[in-house]
């Protein structure tokens, strides 16, 4: 496929004639659209004819740059017409010229203010849509635990051990991981601004407390948001993009009961354990810290421990664990439930599951240190 | 443009694949040439899809040649096998259309990767693409959650369609239509390909499309090309899958349909 483009034109009379030639396909549309929107400002004409004699190949790019320019002439109410047309790109043009481009104007991008007022108020209304959702989806899966409880052998049991492995027993060794890592980091800082005081032995009490209390199940609850939450709520949408979901519902299975109670129950069953292994892995790790870096034996820095926390330390780092895990599972499996039909929409929706996750089992934290202080534990 | 049997566009040759140790194909040898419609037929699991994804490069051969334009694809530097992709379209099974980008967007997608255009002409030509496959221009803002399976197929005709290909490939493409959408798309392909010198690559098991649109037919069988021809040379066919695909009883009656 060789040759330029051209558009020369010729006078005749009142008709000015113009001849095309060469290649008017996509490759060259870019160079032949300026040529033709020259023509079309300088010729002014009262009978326009285009030639089209001399083209070598035409395409789709060609055909509606000729039908375009004839069309903004016809518009303009001068008389048009397309000579030499060849009976090979006949059925071309005749399909291009059916076209009729009606593309309604787009949307007009509203006033600024007004547009950020009208997002403020949309999130709200979507927060409280949440909190809805989030209440339905619990009140939906009690509900589901108490069929299941009438009828035991409808439990899903194969499905929840499957889950128990992937959201327990492979999580053990990057929670194990990260924290020995945070016991160690809390030990040492302990240690090196303590010593200032002469009080390193009371970096054991700190990091007893803290771990036991707050910092084991946080760290295990954020990482079982982002490893098996996301992994539920990706999981639940492509599911439900793939109809699969609706395809349960139409067999007369609940979606609750056979897919999301038993994600739940596995998460609420692991969780407490990974916070256990979490929390003794934080204290070895703080123990390795302060007797290599800090020169505290570890007998001295047991029977420390033994002193400074007691069983109520341990059982409120506990009792959070599957309250926790409940909020992780839900959000998880309400987020999964929305995603749409997009690609997209999946994405934003297991972002979404993490990010409210997290931010749930902090408040959740929150509101248990204020219940454990009023009943004074 | 009449078919042209000397100038080929795609040659394949012994071509050899095998997926997780076993052998799909087993000395695939075809030709298709320039402006033909070329129906591509076989039992199900025969790999058809798996021909025509080797073909366009998403799965490796394990031996045989394919020559695209005249070019061997093994030979083919980036360059020139971008310059090779650009003059080809594909229509997948499902119009794998791009769920986050609007349908404009979509068909505009190649447009904008490929060529120099202006935003005026792009809009302009999308736009016409979807009115030639049978789409109002209201579509063009729609996302392809929005739109029903067939709607989806003719948006995903229209992105194929998108650089005026010198080869289109189409993978069951009237799959899961009514057989009134499942004629119009028929008819709509013949009107395009007749509008073009393109070559048609039709994945296909519907025997009214064979029957009303294919200039030629090729049939995938034991790993390899059973038969390829005009219809009338599978009709006349002694081999046995043959026999039963086009003398069947779905057969005889579309093919009585064909003939009224």
């Amino acid at each position: 496929m060789t040759a330029g483009i051209l558009l020369s034109s010729q006078t005749r009379g009142d008709w000015v004639e113009l001849s095309a030639a060469g290649s008017w396909t996509a490759e060259y549309a870019g160079a032949i659209e300026p040529q033709v929107d020259a023509a079309t400002r300088t010729i002014s004409a009262r009978g326009i004819a285009i030639n089209i004699n001399r083209i070598e190949y035409l395409d789709t790019y060609g055909a509606w740059l000729i039908e375009r320019t004839l069309r903004h002439w016809t518009n303009q109410g001068r008389e048009t017409r397309l000579v030499g047309l060849r009976e090979d790109f006949r059925g071309l043009f005749e399909k291009v010229r059916a076209g009729t481009q009606t593309l309604s104007p787009a949307p007009k991008p509203s006033n600024s203010v007004v547009a950020t007022l009208v997002s403020v108020g949309m999130t709200m209304s979507a927060v409280a849509a949440d909190l809805v959702m989030l209440a339905q989806m619990l009140g939906s899966l009690m509900a589901a635990l108490g069929r299941v409880a009438m009828r035991p052998t409808s439990f899903r049991f194969t499905s929840m051990i499957n889950q128990l492995e992937r959201v327990g027993w492979r999580a053990v060794p990057i929670i194990l991981l990260i924290t020995v890592l945070i016991g160690a980091i809390l030990a040492q800082q302990g240690i090196f601004h303590f010593r200032k005081f002469g009080a390193d032995i009371y970096v054991i009490d700190m990091v007893g407390v803290l771990v036991l209390r707050e910092v084991g199940v946080l760290i295990v609850c954020i990482m079982v948001a982002g490893r098996s939450g996301s992994s539920y709520t990706a999981e639940l949408g492509a599911m439900r993009m793939r109809e699969e979901v609706d395809a349960l519902r139409t067999m007369g299975f609940d979606p609750i009961e056979v897919l999301i109670l038993p994600r739940i129950l596995a998460l609420v069953i692991a969780v407490p354990i990974l916070t256990f292994l979490g929390s003794m892995a934080a204290l070895y790790g703080g123990g390795l810290v302060a007797w290599l870096y800090g020169g505290i034996q570890p007998e001295v820095f047991l029977a420390r421990l033994r002193e400074a926390v007691s069983v109520t330390t341990f059982k409120i780092g506990m009792i959070k664990a599957p309250f926790m895990a409940l909020v992780i599972g839900v959000v998880a499996c309400v987020e999964g439930l929305q995603v749409q039909g997009s690609a997209e929409s999946l994405g934003e929706k297991t972002t979404n599951s993490v990010v409210k996750s997290i931010f749930l089992v902090i408040v959740l934290d929150g509101v248990f240190a204020m219940f454990f202080a009023s009943i004074g534990m | 443009m009449a078919k042209d049997p000397k100038n080929p566009v795609i040659q394949v040759r012994d071509l050899v694949v095998e997926l997780k140790g076993n052998r799909i194909l087993n000395g695939v040898t075809l030709d298709v040439y320039r402006g033909e419609i070329l129906g591509f037929v076989g039992a199900s699991g025969a790999g058809k899809s798996v021909l025509t994804r080797t073909i366009v490069g998403l799965l490796p051969k394990q031996q045989g040649r394919i020559d695209v334009f005249g070019v061997d694809l093994d030979a083919a530097g980036e360059t020139q096998r971008q310059e090779i992709e650009r003059r080809w379209g594909i229509l997948f099974q499902q119009g794998a259309l791009f769920s986050s980008l609007t349908v404009g967007e979509n068909v505009e997608f190649p447009i904008r990767e490929y060529l120099s255009v202006s935003d005026r002409l792009m809009t302009e030509i999308a736009i016409t693409k979807l009115e030639m496959v049978g789409l109002k221009p209201d579509v063009y803002r729609k996302y392809p959650s929005e739109l029903s399976g067939g709607m989806i197929k003719r948006v995903a005709l229209a992105r194929a369609l998108a650089l005026d290909p010198e080869i289109l490939f189409l993978d069951e493409p009237t799959s899961g239509l009514d057989p009134i959408s499942a004629g119009d798309f028929d008819q709509l392909i013949l009107t395009l390909q007749r509008t073009s010198t393109m070559a048609v690559f039709m994945v296909t098991h519907d025997l009214d499309s064979l029957h009303t649109i294919c200039d030629r037919i090729a049939v995938l069988g034991e790993g390899r090309i059973i038969e390829a021809g005009t219809m009338d040379r599978m009709l006349a066919s002694q081999h046995p899958w043959l026999k039963a695909y086009f003398h069947g009883a779905r057969a005889r009656t579309g093919l009585a349909a064909a003939r009224n």
